[in-house]
Order: C-alpha cells, then sequence, then structure tokens
C-alpha cells in the first residue's frame, strides 16, 4: 500500500491531486422496478475522508454495497455504470474475494460474529493465510488498540464477540476491518448503536486512520460529516445532489440549495 | 392453553418415572439375586439359559452395542454434515426442496426395511467385496444404522445451520471469505451446539436401534475386534429373548437389567448433550 504523502492533512484535496483510489462513473442500482439510485459519478482520493449525506432511503447503502461487490445478498438488485477501484474496474477483478479483501466494510449495527474476540479479529488474517500464533497475535493486539478496543478486552481475548455490548461490538468490527489491512474503509452510519463518548473515540480514530487508508463515511449526522470528512455528498432519493469540500457546503457555499437546508436541518 | 401444557409437562415426567419404576422393579429381584456386578461388566459369557450354571456377563452385549453406534457415526456424521451443508448453505429452490423430500422419506423408512436391506444385500455386498464368509457384523450394522440415523441428523443439523442469522455470511464474505471459508470459519463454529444435539441423537437412536440390529449384525456374542466380526447388541439381546422366559426368572431379571442399564446410557448421553450445549452456551 503507497505511503501517505507529507501533505496527507485534512486541507490535501486542494493541493495536487493523489491518484484517486475509487472512481464511479454514472453507476445507476436498481432494485427490480425500484431505483435506488442514478446516474452518481465521483471520485474518492487517497487519504481523503469522503462523507456521504442524505436522508433515509437516498442510496447510500445501497451505493456502498456495490463498492465490494455485496450485491449477492441482493438477489434482484441490478447494476449499471462503472465503478473503478485501484485503477481497475470491480467487475473486471478476477476473484471477487480478493477485492473484498482490500475494502473494510463496517455495517451500521455492529456485527460482532460469534466467535471469540481473538478470532475475530484473527479472521481475516488467517483467511489470508497467516497461522503463525505469534503474528497474529501482533495483529490482534495492533487492530483492537487502534479501534480503541484494546484495554477493554485485553483481558477477556476468549470471550465471544458478540457478547459484547453495541459500541464495543461496533469497535471490533472496525479492528476486523482494519485488520483487513484495507486500502478502502466504508463506514454506514457506524455510530447508530454507539453512545456519544465512543462515538467520538471512534472519531478520533478514524483521523488517525485517514493517513493510512481511504475512508467513505455514510453518516445521519450532519456534524459528523463536519467534524471528519474533507469532501462531502448530499444524496437525495437516489440522487447525488452536490459533491464539494466540507467548509465550503457548511459555509453555505452550495450550488444546489436543498443542500444546505438538508444541513441546517430544515428538510422534509 | 398453559393447563394443557403444564398437564402435558407433568404427564411426561410421570410416564418416564413409570417407566423407569416398572423396569427397575422386574429388573430387581434378579439384581438383589444371581446378579454380580463384576460378572456383568466384565465377563463376556452371557449364557443365561444353562441349565446349571447360567452366567450374566453383559460385557459382549455392551461392546456390541457401542461398536455398532461408533461405526454407524463414522457413517452418519460426514454423510449428515455434508447433506446439511448442501442443502443449508448451497442449494436453492427446487433441489433443495427435493432434498429435504427425498432426506424426509428416507426417514420413514421402517427399521425392518433397513434390516432386510443388511441382511441381503449388504450382507451379499461385503462378502463380495472384502472376501469373508460372512457379511453380517459390526460394518453391515453400523452402515445400515448410520444410514438410519442420518436424516434425523441432517434435518437437526440443517435447522441448526439455518438458525445463524445471515449477517453472519455477509459480515465474513463482505471481508473476502469465499463461501467454502465462511461456512468453515464462521457458519459451522457458530452452529456448534447444535451440531453437536445433532450427532447426540443419533448416537441416542444407534443405541436404541433394535430390529434392524439384531437383523443386520449377525447376533452372535462376541467381543468384536474388527469391523467383520458379527455382534450382538442389548437392544437386541431384550427383544430377542424377552418372549421366551419365564416372568419373574433370573433371566427375565437379567433382560430388565439389560433395559434399566440401556435407560441408564440413554439418560447419560442426554445429560452430556445438555451439558456441552449448555458449557458451549456460557462461553
Ligand atoms: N434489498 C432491497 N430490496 C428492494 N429495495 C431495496 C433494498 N434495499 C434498499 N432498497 C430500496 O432502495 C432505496 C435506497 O435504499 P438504501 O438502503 O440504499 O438507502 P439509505 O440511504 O441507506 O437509507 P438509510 O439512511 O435509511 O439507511 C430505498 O428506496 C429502498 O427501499
Ligand atoms: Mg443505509
Amino acid at each position: 500500500m503507497p505511503q501517505a504523502p507529507p501533505d496527507a492533512g485534512p486541507d490535501a484535496p486542494s493541493t495536487p491531486p493523489a491518484p484517486p483510489v475509487l472512481e464511479v462513473e454514472n453507476l445507476s442500482i436498481r432494485y427490480g422496478d425500484v431505483s435506488a439510485l442514478r446516474n452518481v459519478s465521483l471520485s474518492v482520493h487517497e487519504h481523503e475522508i469522503f462523507g456521504i449525506i442524505g436522508p433515509a432511503n437516498s442510496g447510500k447503502t445501497s451505493f456502498l454495497k456495490t463498492l465490494n461487490r455485496m450485491d449477492r445478498f441482493e438477489s434482484h438488485m441490478r447494476v449499471e455504470g462503472h465503478i473503478r477501484f485501484l485503477g481497475r474496474d470491480v467487475r473486471a477483478w478476477r476473484n471477487v474475494y480478493a477485492l473484498r479483501q482490500h475494502i473494510g466494510v463496517v455495517f451500521p449495527l455492529p456485527v460482532g460474529l460469534p466467535l471469540s474476540i481473538y478470532d475475530n479479529v484473527a479472521l481475516s488474517p488467517r483467511l489470508r493465510g497467516v497461522t503463525d500464533r505469534r503474528e497474529l497475535d501482533v495483529i490482534v493486539e495492533r487492530c483492537l488498540t487502534r479501534a480503541a478496543l484494546w484495554d477493554e478486552v485485553k483481558d477477556r481475548l476468549d470471550s465471544l464477540g458478540s457478547l459484547l455490548s453495541g459500541g464495543q461490538q461496533q469497535r471490533l468490527t472496525i479492528a476486523r476491518a482494519l485488520s483487513q489491512d484495507p486500502a478502502l474503509l466504508l463506514l454506514d452510519e457506524f455510530s447508530i448503536a454507539v453512545d456519544p463518548v465512543t462515538t467520538m473515540r471512534i472519531e478520533d480514530v478514524l483521523k488517525e486512520l485517514r493517513k493510512e487508508m481511504t475512508i467513505i463515511m455514510v453518516t445521519n449526522l450532519v456534524q459528523q460529516a463536519r467534524r471528519l470528512a474533507d469532501r462531502t455528498a448530499f444524496f437525495l432519493t437516489g440522487d447525488c445532489v452536490e459533491i464539494g469540500r466540507t467548509d465550503d457546503l457548511f459555509e453555505g457555499k452550495v450550488k444546489d440549495p436543498r443542500t444546505y437546508d438538508y444541513i441546517l436541518g430544515r428538510f422534509g | 392453553m398453559q393447563g394443557i401444557m403444564y398437564l402435558g409437562g407433568i404427564s411426561a415426567i410421570i410416564f418416564i418415572i413409570g417407566i423407569f419404576v416398572f423396569i427397575a422393579k422386574e429388573g430387581l429381584p434378579f439384581l438383589f439375586g444371581a446378579f454380580d456386578l463384576k460378572e456383568f461388566f466384565t465377563s463376556p459369557r452371557w449364557i443365561p439359559t444353562s441349565e446349571n450354571n447360567p452366567t450374566y456377563g453383559a460385557l459382549a452385549l455392551i461392546l456390541g452395542t457401542a461398536s455398532v453406534t461408533g461405526m454407524a457415526m463414522i457413517v452418519a456424521i460426514p454423510f449428515s454434515l455434508g447433506a446439511a451443508i448442501f442443502i443449508g448453505e448451497f442449494a436453492t429452490g427446487k433441489t433443495r426442496e427435493t432434498l429435504k423430500i427425498l432426506i424426509e422419506l428416507l426417514a420413514a423408512i421402517p427399521s425392518v426395511v433397513w434390516g432386510f436391506i443388511g441382511l441381503t444385500i449388504m450382507n451379499g455386498l461385503i462378502i463380495k467385496l472384502f472376501n469373508v464368509p460372512i457379511g453380517l457384523n459390526v460394518l453391515n450394522a453400523g452402515i445400515i444404522l448410520g444410514l438410519m440415523a442420518a436424516p434425523i441428523m441432517t434435518t437437526i443439523a440443517e435447522d441448526s445451520l439455518k438458525a445463524v442469522p445471515d449477517k453472519y455470511r455477509e459480515a465474513a464474505e463482505a471481508m473476502g471469505a469465499t463461501r467454502w471459508q465462511t461456512i468453515r470459519r464462521v457458519v459451522l463454529p457458530a452452529a456448534k451446539n447444535g451440531l453437536v444435539s445433532a450427532v447426540l441423537l443419533g448416537v441416542g437412536r444407534g443405541f436404541g436401534e433394535t430390529m434392524a440390529v439384531l437383523m443386520a449384525s449377525g447376533h452372535s456374542i462376541n467381543i468384536p475386534h474388527s469391523v467383520f466380526d458379527s455382534v450382538r447388541a442389548l437392544t437386541a439381546t431384550i427383544a430377542a429373548e424377552l418372549g421366551e422366559t419365564a416372568v419373574g426368572s433370573p433371566h427375565y431379571g437379567a433382560l430388565f437389567t439389560l433395559g434399566i442399564l440401556l435407560f441408564i446410557i440413554t439418560f447419560l448421553i442426554n445429560l452430556t448433550a445438555d451439558l456441552v450445549v449448555r458449557g458451549i452456551r456460557k462461553k
């Protein structure tokens, strides 16, 4: 994975643009007759936190699902358009499993697998073929530490991950995603089941992570986008209404007045 | 409604206690008479009909039942687990429904029919394939019993796979696990309670099955040294001999003692199942 350029800070996108990690062109998603997303084009740059905001049913989750080709679980999902990840069309990847290993996903409701905490985090390295116990130990400790969970669970790594509290499980899924060593991290409303203090801790973690990876963060809290995202896209009932620098959007420098209305909570 | 359920629960308990009391009562005179604990568990000599020196060694019968059941599990565990994984995780639509119906049909075959298959087809097959003098043995009875136990084991195993929520599969696949890796590393561990109870249920079936084992095992008293030895099972002994004993005779009592033994073994299997499942849950 390429190293972070030295100037990758919140203002990086205005300086010479890094090569896009993700390029989406004319993406449309349908479920049978229901259109979930129409003609979305955007690109996400290396070490960027890209926020996506929008009310319910605007197509945010559907968008994320197409990126790592999780459409298998949605039998009648139809996807049109092009998605290039690391320069390659996601549909042209030799095997979809390798693609998914490069993309970490955190779901809205945390899914602690019914395995021990240790095995939750060691799963992905094991899938990659890591068997050495010490190597796994190191990975597990590092990922749990970075997900701000290590101190709480280090004495009970053998207990079931699915028995942790909601907030802990969410950090466990973040640790699990990190154990994939992903180039791109997708977060779907990660704070929905997490208390505000933990949310802040995770946000701090994300700010650190952006040095190593690119993050796309769907959030229903516009202030969260403001705190974290370099750029933000506003989705509304399947249309990408606007993409802009987060600072600009929150200052009211918008192309479409609906964006600012949504940001100010004057909506619907 | 609650009353009916309460009544059902109570009567089930009363029935079980009643059965146990009955078996114990018939067995007790023998237990306090001709019964010799050491002989019962260590002697392979089961000669209850001897005129002057009847012996009641159940070792060969216990080992007969155990070996046939063990053989049955060697057959049934891979078979039922494989079938459950295929039906639960891979098959869809028509294939799935057809397979499920087929498995249910298999479960409905009466045990005497299975015994007949063992006695005729399997017997000849084993003699021919392995060049042994007699094909009624541990292997034959084990395979027959394994096939008999497999459907119910498959059904329970499949149910426990189905009980694993899809979100786990989705999460694992989102990390790049293949279907098979997902099953092996996430679904099977998550379903292990149900899988363990499926196996224990199969074991219980093995201990309790009578007719098919009677027909396919050769029904001769032997300490088995290989799968080609004929054996005699506890259940088969009771079934074959009870009709020919005088009520209240030592032989009659001895058969009921075998019944008590079976009862205790079955009880222990269920208890283990319970403890295992509970132990896993606690963790
Ligand atoms: N599995 C599905 N089958 C059919 N329609 C679906 C499915 N999933 C989503 N949709 C539809 O697609 C549209 C977009 O849904 P999506 O879940 O992507 O929205 P979202 O922006 O993530 O909403 P939320 O903020 O509530 O999570 C909605 O109209 C929804 O009803
Ligand atoms: Mg959503």
